[in-house]
């Protein structure tokens, strides 16, 4: 009787809102294809990351004060006095380091595996706009607990609008309202981090979401399983979202977890990349720190605008390393997606730009002494040159086979047990007791140095190979 | 509804017609509401100017006073750091100080009043970092070439002891100088200069 009371209920809802009709177009009849790899983790995990920042942030806003006379020792309040308040505010700081590390390399795979090409464009799209909120959501919140940092992080970077001819003095002046950063300008940017932002952010996955659920996923394989489907529609080399990626990337949710908990429980300020530790002192607007870099997550693009000896063509520098990453769809001409059938050419630039990328974001972190600027300039090249001449080398290319389905699934597993049989070696050994009783033939593993060699070797030519 | 006899060129006006009165419209609202993130009039009417007084400074001392919310040096220069004022002068980009901002009193060769004090707005014209104050020669993290002056540590921007920019470094322009005047030979008054009150 219940039970039908509760099924009645049921269908009264499913009468008025499309819940299942939803459920199914998105989840259980939504294929995905089966071949996704470690790399096709970091969606769901970007999504892990809005929702425990959205989650913290709100319990922060309950003790946190915007003010300028306040707000340093809010946040201090916060870590000392309020109840599991460090834990909160370290989830939300860790978090938003974070949720970066997680969005690049959802962003590397994208870049990897071609998944902005046709007819992918305005999911890519789509997602660099996240992108961009993303850092303005970022370096909004790091002005509020109005250390050193916080102070002079966003004085430089408002300043940066300053460099835009004609407007820009005004167009700096209107962000911060006031003639330096002041109680206003924290003020405004408690309300854009708090509320504007997420909006934004918020609205932006959903059109991410619905543009991919529209053309379908892309894989490691870059192959279009829409285009082998059986009798019923389904994408032979597809599988429902539910309950397999589901279950999936819980797994990965969990892996993450243990990496997330230990750097909040352990190293939560990360030696000064994820807190800095200027940022221990209140803010001073009359000195600067002796070093003044930003969080890590932007230092790539800082080094570019510090490579570059001209204040307008720095911002233009700066800007223009973003800018060139939407452009991407249309400056890749090459119609394969992955990265396994391109040419070597491309792995050798893709590998050369992660480099420079690295490299910059290093650079970025360190004080700007004249040897460093240099290297500074030379990956910042780099950095361009890959884009920008990207039609060039991409037309010309000469790409491998691609197949007409998905390759199939090779598990690393697989090969484990014949790779410990052929990195060990058993050696029978002599019993150390004594006693008649335990006499007999007693075999030890031990690792074989030829075998290691052997192997090592072998892994060495495979990664030289597959940069062919 | 029935859609005969419909004039559809009426319908397309009047269609045209909502949406031009809507965009007027938002394009009113968004004036207060654009204008309302401007500096606001307590913020504007703050900034008085600030006395300051120098009877006390030594030779090659920086002292920092805030105006406006923005530091303010005053470097009381020794002969030495002047004589270098000279010296690097064609490594300078705006030695002249043509393109920089100053009272019409600084634009001179030690871009101050009085030789010796050098007043400035301790920002760096770049991205608005606060340089810091360097006077050794030759420091070894700053080369041989340094010949003491301020130093930026965001971005690397160098300036003489006159906030004179380098060349080959981000700073576009010399560092500004705030209108000051001096009341008697020990006191200055920053944010005034003699006779008009400037910005």
């Amino acid at each position: 009787m219940k039970m039908k009371r509760l099924a009645d209920a049921g269908q009264w809802i499913l009468e008025r809102f499309p819940l299942a009709k939803v459920w199914e177009e998105h989840m259980t009849n939504y294929y995905a294809p089966k071949n996704f790899n470690f790399w096709y983790f970091f969606g769901s995990l970007a999504l892990l990351m809005l929702l425990n920042q959205i989650v913290t942030g709100i319990l922060l806003t309950m003790n946190y004060k915007p003010d300028a006379h306040l707000a340093f020792d809010s946040v201090e309040y916060i870590m000392r006095d309020v109840h599991w308040g460090w834990l909160v505010r370290y989830m939300h700081s860790t978090g938003a380091s974070a949720f970066f590390i997680v969005i690049y390399l959802h962003m590397f795979r994208g870049l990897m595996y071609g998944s902005f090409k046709q007819p992918r464009e305005l999911v890519w799209i789509f997602g660099m706009l996240l992108f961009v909120c993303l850092m303005a959501e970022a370096f909004m919140g790091y002005l509020l607990p109005w250390g050193q940092m916080s102070y002079w992080g966003a004085q430089v970077i408002i300043s940066l609008f300053s460099a835009i001819p004609v407007i820009g003095d005004d167009l700096s002046l209107w962000i911060r309202g006031d003639y330096v950063v002041s109680d206003a300008t924290l003020n405004r940017f408690f309300a854009f981090h708090v509320i504007a932002v997420p909006l934004v952010l918020i609205l932006l996955v959903f059109m991410h979401l619905v543009a991919l659920h529209e053309v379908g996923s892309n894989n490691p394989d870059g192959v279009e399983i829409k285009k082998y489907k059986n009798e019923k529609g389904v994408p032979l080399d597809g599988i429902p979202f539910h309950p397999y990626y589901t279950v999936k990337d819980i797994f990965g949710v969990a892996v993450f977890l243990l990496f997330f908990a230990t750097v909040i429980f352990y190293m939560p300020e990360m030696n000064g990349y994820f807190l800095e530790h200027a940022n221990f002192i209140p803010a001073d607007p009359m000195k600067t720190p002796e070093h003044i870099a930003p969080v890590w997550y932007f230092t790539p693009f800082y080094a570019i605008l510090r490579a570059i000896p001209d204040k307008f063509a720095g911002v233009v520098g700066m800007g223009g390393a973003i800018v060139v990453l939407f452009l991407l769809p249309w400056l890749d001409r090459n119609p394969v997606r992955s990265i396994r059938y391109r040419s070597g050419f491309y792995k050798k630039a893709l590998l050369l730009f992660v480099i420079s990328f690295i490299a910059l974001g290093y650079l970025g972190t360190q004080p700007a002494t004249p040897t460093l600027t240099v290297f500074a300039r030379i990956f910042t090249a780099i950095y361009f040159a890959f884009f920008l001449l990207m039609p060039l080398y991409t037309r010309w290319e000469k790409t491998k086979p691609v197949p007409t389905r998905v390759s199939p699934h090779h598990e690393i597993e697989d090969d484990l047990p014949a790779l410990l049989e052929e990195i060990t070696i058993i050696k029978p050994s002599q019993s150390e007791i004594g006693d008649p009783a335990f006499r007999g033939a007693f075999y030890n593993r031990r690792p074989n140095p030829e075998g290691i060699i052997k192997v090592l070797s072998r892994f060495g030519k495979k990664i030289v190979e597959s940069l062919d | 509804m029935t859609n005969e006899g419909v004039d559809t060129s009426k319908r397309q006006f009047l269609t045209s017609a909502l949406t031009v009165v809507g965009a007027v419209g938002t394009g009113y609202l968004a004036v207060p509401f654009l204008a309302q993130m401007q500096p606001s009039v307590k913020a504007m009417a703050a900034g008085a100017p600030v006395e300051v007084d120098i009877s006390k400074m030594e030779p090659g001392q920086l002292l920092r006073v805030e105006w406006r919310g923005k530091p303010v040096w005053i470097l009381n220069r020794t002969p030495a750091m002047l004589a270098t004022l000279s010296v690097i002068e064609n490594q300078l980009r705006d030695p002249k100080s043509t393109a920089s901002d100053q009272p019409a009193s600084c634009k001179n060769p030690t871009r101050s009043i009085k030789p010796e004090i050098f007043l400035a707005v301790g920002l760096c014209t770049h991205l608005g970092c606060s340089p810091t104050f360097r006077p050794e020669v030759a420091p070894h993290d700053l080369g041989a070439r340094w010949q003491g002056g301020f130093f930026c540590p965001c971005h690397g921007s160098w300036f003489d002891f006159a906030g004179r920019v380098f060349q080959g470094v981000p700073a576009p322009t010399n560092l500004e100088i705030p209108p000051y005047r001096y009341v008697s030979d020990t006191q200055i008054i920053v944010g005034e200069t003699n006779g008009e009150k400037t910005a």
